[in-house]
């Protein structure tokens, strides 16, 4: 199509492929140190984690704002030491995009720990595994499936992140412009031709992620099956 | 104790739910549903109570958009009896469309662009040609293909020769609220945006008025919608609006 800038296809993938890697890790690190664990407080923190769900946008965009703005706690502290400026920038961009996906990481990732049996992990323990060693050979392969779910999941929800991103990254055309931003802005004005072509883009992306997710899902749950049936 | 506690809470519930949802249409009254430009929020509140009091039995309903947005919710068939618009390009889609009584359409205030800045801003310009690309990082304007005040912005930016030059420094918004958000967290230096929005504020200062020869007149055409069921009463309030007493309290709400 002619007229068209793709930046905002990068910017988005970029966006979310920083964003997921970095969900991903927290995601599980906190779900791991919180799984089968009580402690005073754990309550309120998984609230708190999951809190940006169900947020409206536009409170998540405005609170990141109060934190990362230019006079705000971290981000006046970001620049004075790093010389980073948070707003108005990509790096804004995927900020938002981190806060709204992690708590669908750490949702998928605290089920996938949960559910492991933990006489497998104990076992390991006794024959004098470290814990990293446990933690690489035994829980993060049989919790991979839900990881995994979590982590398209996070994917997904970074790549169409718009409401909190716009309070934060600003519009600017050609540096902070996701396609989410490009279709609103292409709706409001009119540009119908525009806003289609965005559109089939990002439901093509988030179709192929979500049908793969489904499709990996039962080859694997197939395998585990036949497994089982031929010991 | 507990379950007894429990039942107690669910009683509460259903009686706020049930007193709060109170018609009152039960009684004998007008129900009047105004559609308005954001812009017009203080203004207009403060006029929905002088006109409440001052007109037994009418209830003034307020409902705030972007202009756009409203037009196109009442071609949708969104109920409304007065559309109040921040411009008169969907003031004139929606008499077209046939959708509002010609006849009534009135303009009923006007505004302006202003240049500013946060109070807390070490030495900033003091007119629209001192902005130097090279002397700031960030000017905020509304995205000047949806933002009637963007499109305006846009307009004197462009007369003044400095649409080009400023390009990398602008960061729009989807409203102009957002724009006025984005000076006073201090995290764009400057903003344009209409002079009743700077008014409000008590964290930014106007640098400067932009010329009203520089862009398009910014007037608010108000009108009665064709499909209200109370054409009379709608009469009466948009008359009221335009009236030398409402004017006033415009006015003082930073409106032209």
């Amino acid at each position: 199509m002619v007229g068209i800038d793709y930046s905002p296809l990068l910017l988005s993938l970029k966006v979310a492929a920083i964003s997921t890697t970095i969900v991903f890790i927290s995601g599980v690190y906190f779900a791991r140190l919180f799984a089968r664990r009580q402690f005073f407080g754990k309550t309120v923190i998984e609230s708190v984690f999951m809190l940006p769900l169900v947020l409206p946008p536009t409170v998540v965009g405005f609170a990141l704002l109060i934190l990362f703005g230019k006079n705000g706690w971290i981000g006046s502290w970001l620049m004075e030491w790093f010389g980073v400026q948070i707003v108005f920038n990509w790096i804004g961009a995927v900020i938002a995009s981190i806060v709204v996906s992690f708590p669908l990481m750490y949702q998928s990732a605290a089920a996938a720990f949960d559910s492991l049996d933990d006489r497998l992990e104990n076992a390991a323990r006794t024959l004098g595994a470290s814990e990293w060693r446990v933690f690489w050979t035994i829980a993060f392969p049989l919790a991979w499936p839900g990881l995994l779910a979590g982590l398209v999941l996070s994917f997904a929800r970074g790549l169409g992140e718009f409401g909190a991103t716009l309070m934060i990254a600003g519009y600017i055309p050609g540096k902070t412009d996701t396609i989410p931003m490009a279709i609103y802005f292409a709706v409001e004005s009119g540009q119908m031709e525009k806003a289609t072509f965005w559109v089939v883009i990002i439901v093509a992306l988030g179709f192929s992620t979500i049908m793969w997710l489904n499709w990996w899902s039962r080859r694997n749950m197939r395998r585990f099956t036949d497994q089982n049936r031929s010991r | 104790m507990k379950r007894f506690l429990q039942w107690s809470f669910l009683l509460l519930v259903t009686i706020l739910f049930f007193g709060c949802s109170n018609n009152k249409e039960d009684g004998a009254g007008t129900e009047l549903a105004i559609a308005a430009a954001a812009s017009l929020t203080d203004a207009l509140t403060e006029l929905k109570y002088t006109y409440e009091k001052e007109n037994d039995g009418v209830f003034i309903n307020l409902n705030f958009g972007s202009s756009r947005k409203l037009a196109t919710q009442i071609e949708q068939g969104a109920p409304a009896d007065v559309f109040l618009s921040a411009s008169t390009e969907d003031m004139t889609r929606m008499k077209e469309n046939g959708l509002v009584i010609e006849s009534s359409i009135v303009n009923f205030t006007g505004n302006s662009l202003v240049l500013i800045t946060n109070k807390s801003y070490p030495e900033p310009v003091s007119s629209f040609e001192q902005l130097d690309a090279n002397g700031f990082d960030h000017l905020s304007i509304g995205e000047p293909e949806t933002v009637p005040a963007g499109r305006y912005t846009k307009e004197v930016l462009e007369n003044l020769q400095m649409w080009m030059p400023l390009q990398s420094k602008l960061v729009m918004g989807s409203d102009v609220r957002q724009v006025l958000t984005h000076v006073e967290m201090g995290n764009a230096d400057y903003g344009i945006v209409y002079a009743s929005d700077a008014f409000v504020s008590d964290k930014v200062t106007v640098v400067t008025e932009a010329d009203s020869a520089m862009h398009s007149p910014i007037v608010y055409p108000g009108a009665v919608v064709k499909d209200t069921e109370h054409p009379q009463e709608a009469e009466n309030f948009l008359k009221f609006v335009a009236s030398e007493e409402g004017r006033a309290v415009l006015k003082k709400h930073g409106f032209k």
